[in-house]
């Protein structure tokens, strides 16, 4: 290795350390404010994307769209991004104002509203990562959910931000209870986002519309939590168990502010779990 | 010390891949933007510090994605590795490097990843990963490949000035 490289070697190293030990919130206050301004500029990026996302893909009416677009073909540059703002803001207070009467209607449990911020850079896994972490008192395992259901669960966790995994990931299993069949079953994900359940008895009838709601068994997500509804049924002889599709009452691909339950504490019950003795 | 870019320059690559690429799919696949340009980087015949990216890019990866750290470590290191291969052999043709380091590259990531997760316990189906997420990323890849190619050569002419004799 000549010098120049070991050089830059060095460089590296010596960087890289203080970037890791930064992160690794070694440096107090320093740390703390090295990971915010990461987490700002995260933050900002998502906003701003997720900003210009609404504009074009929110759903409006076609008059006062062609209204709006004539309006807006007059005004500068810079009022137009004054609109997106404003528009942005104002559909955030919508889901902000829908969040707390959801929180309002379940007193028992303590949220903590976060933004989504980013998704895991893998197509493979489905993850989301939130603007809250250790310094709002995040802590692994504690259930995600929207107005609307079930979101996944903190996977884990830095000062300012956590990484959540969905309810959709391949590796995310849910125990559900069927609300009309009065069966429990496992709420699974795949590849492409849809969820789906398997482990439904052959016993119950199992019907499309049916509502999935999360059992609270094993200890991992609290109970009575919207999964979503029953969309097809596969039933055959020669198998032990139903299994059945899932709409998801979440929008995974449209999320933007979610509430981490920070009263709940998942139970890991694998010293409660029989030994396979060889 | 201009190689030191490559801190802003891939903390930046992770974060618009997080928050904007990862956000546009094509069925359930979509771009590696920070593959790609490691891989564009590690073609540029003066660029001495692909490894040093490469590493670095890992310990990024490794601390926004959920995916088992040696698949990124062996996952970016091989294309490194496979670039400065190249980088040898096709020197005349660079664009036909870019794209075959690229199109393996991806390749060659997808089933590392499949097999570590399939291993870890994940229940994939090769066929649905290859349909759903392989074979579209491949596709967004090859299109993101010409212009960061062409950017990180500009960078690397930047970062390596020629040294002009007298």
């Amino acid at each position: 290795m000549n010098s120049r490289s070991l050089q830059t070697t060095i460089i590296f190293l010596v960087v890289g350390g203080i970037l890791a030990l930064a992160l690794g919130g070694f440096f107090g206050p320093a740390s703390r404010q090295f990971n915010t301004v990461l987490v700002e500029i995260q933050t900002w990026t998502s906003s701003r994307f997720l900003g210009v996302q609404d504009f074009f893909t929110a759903p409006r009416d076609i008059v006062s769209l062609r209204n709006r677009n004539a309006e807006l073909e007059t005004q500068v540059s810079q009022l137009q991004i004054q609109v997106i703002e404003l528009q942005q803001r104002v559909n955030q207070t919508e889901i902000l104002a829908a969040l707390v009467d959801y929180a309002r209607s379940d007193p028992e449990s303590t949220y903590k509203a976060a933004a989504v911020i980013g998704r895991d850079p893998s197509p493979f896994l489905h993850y989301i990562i939130i603007n809250r972490g250790s310094n709002d008192d995040i802590r692994r395992g504690m259930p995600v959910v929207t107005n609307q259901g079930l979101v996944g669960r903190v996977d884990a966790v830095i000062a300012d931000a956590a990484r959540v995994q969905l309810i959709t990931d391949p590796a995310s299993a849910v125990n559900v209870y069927l609300q009309n069949a009065e069966t429990n079953a496992v709420s699974l994900g795949s590849v492409t986002g849809d969820v789906s359940l398997d482990m439904i008895s052959q016993n119950v009838i199992v019907e499309p519309g049916d509502l999935v709601l999360t059992s609270g068994l094993g200890g991992g997500y609290p109970s009575d939590r919207i999964i979503g509804q029953v969309v097809t049924v596969r039933t055959l002889d020669f198998q032990l168990f139903q299994q059945a599709t899932v709409q998801p009452a979440v929008d995974f691909a449209r999320l933007e502010i979610v509430l981490v339950i920070t009263n709940f504490r998942s139970v890991d019950i694998t010293p409660l779990e029989p030994q396979t003795t060889p | 010390m201009r190689n030191l870019i490559a801190f802003p320059l891939l903390g930046l690559a992770v974060i618009l891949q997080s928050s904007i690429v990862s956000q546009i799919k094509l069925l359930s696949g979509y771009a590696d933007l920070p593959l790609v340009m490691l891989a564009a980087w590690a073609l540029q015949q003066r660029v001495k510090s692909a490894w040093h990216w490469g590493v670095l890019l890992c310990v990024m990866l490794g601390f926004v994605s959920s995916m088992p750290w040696p698949v990124l470590v062996i996952g970016f290191l091989g294309i490194v590795f496979v670039a400065q291969i190249l980088q040898r052999r096709v020197w005349q043709a660079p664009l036909l490097a870019m794209f075959s380091l690229t199109f393996f590259g991806t390749l060659f990531m997808h089933i590392l990843s499949f097999v570590t997760l399939r291993i870890l316990g994940t229940p994939f189906l090769f066929g649905d990963v290859m349909g759903l997420i392989t074979l579209p990323s491949l596709l967004l890849n090859m299109l993101f490949s010409i212009p960061i190619y062409a950017f990180m050569r500009d960078l690397a002419r930047w970062v390596y000035p020629v040294e002009e004799y007298e």
